[in-house]
């Protein structure tokens, strides 16, 4: 290969992503429209549908989710409490695990079940009904597919992963106790007060940001990949598939993207 | 022919419609009208541009160039405002019924009642059943999709198509995939609706027993091109090669132009 043609293949594949970037913004900005200016149109929110949605996302994902940040809460711990124990100050675990969860694993482990759970059935779901020709049949009843069916699913998104990600760091910090209290002197109450002690709004607010962020991409990525599946029951996978893999490397991006910020951001 | 006086006005008018996928043109400079009140069939192989062509009708395709007339307006340069209005005034019944899975066969009547009319929750109750039951489907408002046969979901489908009285409907391929009475039970449907409502009713299919019965007037589409259009009558006494071999079933000639195959095997080269 001479540099020729190489040149032009990293052109093409820079273009390419950048289209795909701006399908996925266009698509989040069209649902944008339908939720903050559609209202005032004559088009109504689709409440029954978002609280559905949102009842897919969120609800049904508590159980799962508990059990995976209670267990990256009691890793993380471990992990810390490795180090920390050499220095004898094996009390900061709370503040290591209040922190490590707040800030960063709580809202992307949120990220990457929700994108297991949800990403992918959102892929799935519309590029069925665009296989099975549902998609052509909500146009021809003059019903904007996106407003039908992508903008309860944001509305449902960036909701309900703040709150999962709420959720998450509670457990998480809960999984961090059972170390504190089997192998640190902690009581309950100590371990709880210490992690509280440890965390400033910021660190919180910070995550959240982040998990908004997360909810926005994911929604887009797998509405974007549905709406893309072309003809047959084999790209359905096909799209669900690239759903999740694009989901987890965007939300790494942003991820990465909003922490460098933030950091800049404290620093000044 | 006798009808023709009746159907004087034009309810969709071609003009010079050309289609393409990417670079490749589908449809190669389409010219017909359909008039008010009439079923037209458009007969067609696969392949040949008859699905490309009923999905630009119903603006599910935008043509490269040329006019489609409906309701005043042009579709090839229309706003997306005046697009939905028309949307309203037509019903299009897809191959597969295209049925939302996730909601009761009412609730996908119910649907275009609830997207674009103001009535309350128990009149478009009312028309659903009323609709469920001009396509025999009484009774079944609140079975899934899922649980219906194939017959009955493209029924249902009809029903959908029904909801907001339209006054143009389109088929794509009624009878596919249905065994031979359930198709006639479709067909029948088809009739019925003529009768009752006068509404302009345009099939695309490739079933030639079902277009005769059906169709008032057939337009054969072949390679993107109209080959012939004309009444039934005249369509089934036509001498047109091209129609003969449709209507008579004749396989393709193994090798049409030798020297196209060759160039084929070749390559081009």
């Amino acid at each position: 290969m001479n540099v020729v043609e190489l040149t032009s293949q990293i052109g093409g594949s820079v273009t390419d992503s950048l289209a795909y970037l701006g399908g996925l913004a266009s698509l989040a900005g069209r649902a944008a429209y339908f939720t903050f200016v559609g209202p005032f149109r004559g088009k109504p929110l689709r409440f029954p549908r978002a609280v559905s949605q949102a009842m897919q996302v969120g609800v049904r994902a508590l159980p799962i989710l508990s059990l995976i940040t209670f267990f990256i809460g009691l890793i993380l711990a471990l992990q810390a409490a490795y180090e920390l124990r050499r220095l004898g100050a094996i009390t900061l675990v709370a503040n290591g695990v209040a922190i490590g969860m707040t800030r960063e694993l709580g809202p992307l482990i949120t990220a990457v079940v929700v994108i297991g759970r949800s990403g992918s059935a959102f892929a799935a779901e519309i590029g069925t009904m665009k296989v099975s020709e549902e998609i052509d049949a909500l146009e021809t009843m003059a019903i904007h597919p996106v407003d039908f069916l992508v903008t309860p699913k944001f509305l449902a998104m960036i909701v309900m992963l703040p709150c999962l990600t709420i959720w998450a760091n509670s457990m998480g910090i809960l999984g961090g106790a059972l170390f504190g209290v089997a192998q640190a002197n902690f009581t309950w109450t100590r371990y709880i007060r210490a992690s509280l002690d440890a965390l400033y709004l910021r660190d919180i607010v910070t995550g959240l940001v982040k998990s908004v962020m997360f909810g926005i991409t994911i929604t887009a990525v797998g509405c974007y990949e549905g709406l893309a599946t072309g003809a047959g029951a084999e790209q359905v996978g096909r799209a669900t598939t690239r759903a999740v893999v694009v989901s987890i490397f965007l939300v790494i991006l942003v991820d990465l993207v909003f922490t460098i910020l933030f950091f800049f951001m404290s620093a000044q | 022919m006798v009808q023709t006086a009746e159907h004087a006005e034009t309810m969709i008018s071609l003009h010079n419609l050309r289609v393409s996928y990417g670079d490749r043109e589908i449809l190669h400079g389409i010219n017909f009208d359909v008039m008010r009140g009439e079923t037209l069939v458009i007969l067609g192989g696969s392949g040949s541009g008859k699905s490309t062509l009923l999905r630009t009708l119903v603006g599910l395709e935008k043509p490269n160039s040329g006019e489609i007339w409906l309701r005043g307006k042009n579709l090839a340069a229309i706003s997306s405002q005046d697009m939905e209005e028309i949307r309203k005034k037509i019903g299009m019944s897809f191959q597969g019924g295209a049925l939302f899975g996730s909601m009761t066969v009412g609730e996908n009547v119910a649907l275009p009642l609830r997207e674009h009319t103001k009535l309350e929750d128990s009149t478009i109750g009312i028309i659903v059943r009323l609709k469920l039951d001009q396509v025999g489907l009484a009774g079944f408002e609140n079975y899934m999709p899922s649980q219906l046969s194939g017959g009955m979901k493209k029924r249902a489908a009809v029903a959908r198509a029904l909801a907001m009285d339209p006054e143009i409907l389109f088929f794509d391929e009624p009878s596919a995939g249905l065994d031979p009475i359930i198709a006639a039970g479709v067909d029948q449907l088809i009739l019925e609706l003529k009768k009752a409502f006068h509404m302009t009713i345009i099939v695309v299919t490739h079933e030639l027993a079902s277009a005769f019965l059906i169709a008032d007037r057939m337009v054969l589409i072949d390679k993107g091109n109209v080959v012939a259009i004309g009444p039934a009558v005249e369509m089934r006494a036509s001498t047109h090669p091209r129609v003969r071999q449709f209507l008579d079933r004749v396989a393709e000639p193994e090798v049409a132009q030798e020297l196209d195959y060759l160039q084929m095997l070749t390559e081009n080269r």
